[in-house]
């Protein structure tokens, strides 16, 4: 008897192994899904700038030129532990220059390394997941083009058992997901182009967005806002609603994004300033068609929830590089 | 026309005064930088630099109608406000209802830099005395960036 009794508590945990290695298991695009396509460098920039990449990945506090130098180091400080973002800048050996471009649509969209290990969703890959393989193939041309650093950044620091990289591969099913998350009219171009904008490389909801408590993204609250990741504070809500931006017209909107201002004249704070700086960049059919998907999108209230002070009160200061 | 100019000056104007006049309250009442209520009195000045701004803003929108005056009037009160704003923070000042930054008692020399960068801005802008549009729009914008400079770092949303 007890030894039926072990045989099956062994048999069972195989199982549980067996399946878990299976739930887990990297889910890589072929290499021969990718479409034929001429890099379109100038559009590679502007979904650069629609991403604010350089927010992260440039070194804390580059100004100018120095931007452009994605040597990575600034550390962000959570809940899960330190994440110290990487150096994605040319260099084939510290930076990602010796990628290819399906290594680096896997990373995008798959939350994948090249040698197949998962990648914290640190790394917003449940938005890029959303962008299109082409505008990608442009991306990677365009920050082919960009400066190497020899940089070397250290790895993360997480708490168990969020150091098991293995366990995002579970995350992943939950969380993952290339299809949008707001229904718009899709005869409309400018609020599909805005949908895409937002919920794809602009990645706007890794902040304002609420997360769960395994750190995914509650998306029946879509972008009302959510507590500062880094200390103090929120991040506001944007959606139509009182508590977002519902008194905002889609003028107040794209002047926002290319001056800083808001329609009583407060300005753009945090770490918003570099966001509107690049979206300032942007052509101004893009800040309109951002304008426009925000103001339709289901306006919500605040959460009441207001207690998780998130960790600490200094927040990521310009440490690293 | 002429309702809009005048509602933009007494805006400024009420914004100049207030700000001028609690600065200078505050500070004969206690005979030192300190003050009873240093978070009132620095986002009073605040809401004087937010209601300028708005008037400078409007006017490069094209929302009210340019003047040369007025222009002055709000980098005048642009420049009074950044002159009296950085003497609010004292110690012991960071709580409360208040959006000031932690980082800001952390890096005190840092922030007052980022003061005197504004403080700069504002007295060369009342000096230029610019007197169209277009002079005004270069003028106002350089002393426009500082608010978000310093907001990037010192300031954060409220929970």
């Amino acid at each position: 008897m007890a030894k039926k009794l072990l045989a099956a508590a062994v048999v069972l945990a195989a199982a549980a192994c067996a399946g878990f290695y299976v739930v887990t298991m990297p889910q890589p695009i072929a290499a021969a899904a990718l479409p034929a396509h001429e890099p379109d460098v100038a559009n590679g920039e502007r979904l650069f700038l629609a991403g604010s990449c350089a927010s992260c990945h440039a070194a804390p506090k580059a100004e100018g030129e120095a931007k452009l130098v994605l040597s990575g180091g600034l550390e962000l400080d959570t809940d899960f532990g330190l994440f110290r973002v990487p150096n994605i800048s040319s260099d084939p050996d510290a930076g990602i220059g010796s990628w290819s471009d399906i290594d680096f649509v896997n990373a995008m969209k798959r939350g994948l390394s090249p040698s197949g290990a998962h990648l914290y969703p640190a790394f917003p890959y449940t938005s890029y997941a959303k962008m299109r393989l082409a505008d990608l193939l442009d991306l990677k041309a365009y920050l082919d083009t960009l400066p190497a650093s020899s940089n070397r950044v250290a790895g993360h620091d997480l708490s168990f058992p969020y150091s098991l990289r293995r366990g995002i591969g579970l995350w992943k099913r939950l969380y993952l997901s290339e299809d949008p998350v707001i229904a718009v009219d899709e005869n409309d171009a400018e609020l599909m182009r805005g949908r895409y904008l937002v919920e794809g490389p602009g990645h706007c909801a890794q902040c304002h967005t609420p997360r769960d408590a395994f750190g995914g993204l509650e998306t029946d609250r879509w972008l009302s806002g959510a507590p500062n990741p880094e200390g103090k504070g929120r991040i506001p809500n944007i959606t139509p609603s009182d508590d977002g931006i519902g008194s905002w017209s889609l003028s107040d909107l794209t002047y926002y994004f290319e001056s800083g201002f808001t329609p009583d004249f407060d300005s753009v704070g945090g770490p918003m300033v570099p966001v509107q700086e690049n979206l300032a960049k942007l052509p101004p059919e893009d800040r309109a068609a951002i304008a426009a998907y925000l103001k339709a999108v289901p306006p919500l209230g605040d959460a009441s929830d207001g207690g998780n002070s998130g960790g600490g009160n200094g927040g990521a200061d310009n440490t690293g590089g | 026309m002429l309702r809009s100019i005048s509602l933009a000056i007494a805006g400024a104007l009420t914004a100049a005064s207030v700000a001028g006049f609690a600065a200078h309250a505050q500070d004969a009442a206690s005979g030192t930088a300190g003050t009873d209520d240093p978070i009132k009195t620095r986002q009073t000045i605040m809401e004087s630099f937010g209601a300028s701004a708005k008037v400078g803003g409007g006017m490069i929108k094209g929302e009210i109608p340019y003047n040369p005056a007025v222009g002055q009037l709000v980098l005048a009160t642009l420049d009074a406000g950044a002159h009296t704003f950085g003497h609010y923070f004292p110690e012991g000042s960071d709580t409360g209802d208040t959006e000031a930054s932690p980082k800001i008692w952390q890096d005190m020399e840092g922030f007052h830099a980022k003061i005197g960068d504004l403080q700069e801005a504002t007295a060369a802008a009342v000096k230029a005395k610019p007197q169209d549009l277009d002079a005004f729009k270069a003028t106002f914008g350089k002393v426009a960036k500082n608010c978000k400079s310093c907001h990037e770092d010192y300031r954060v949303e409220k929970d």
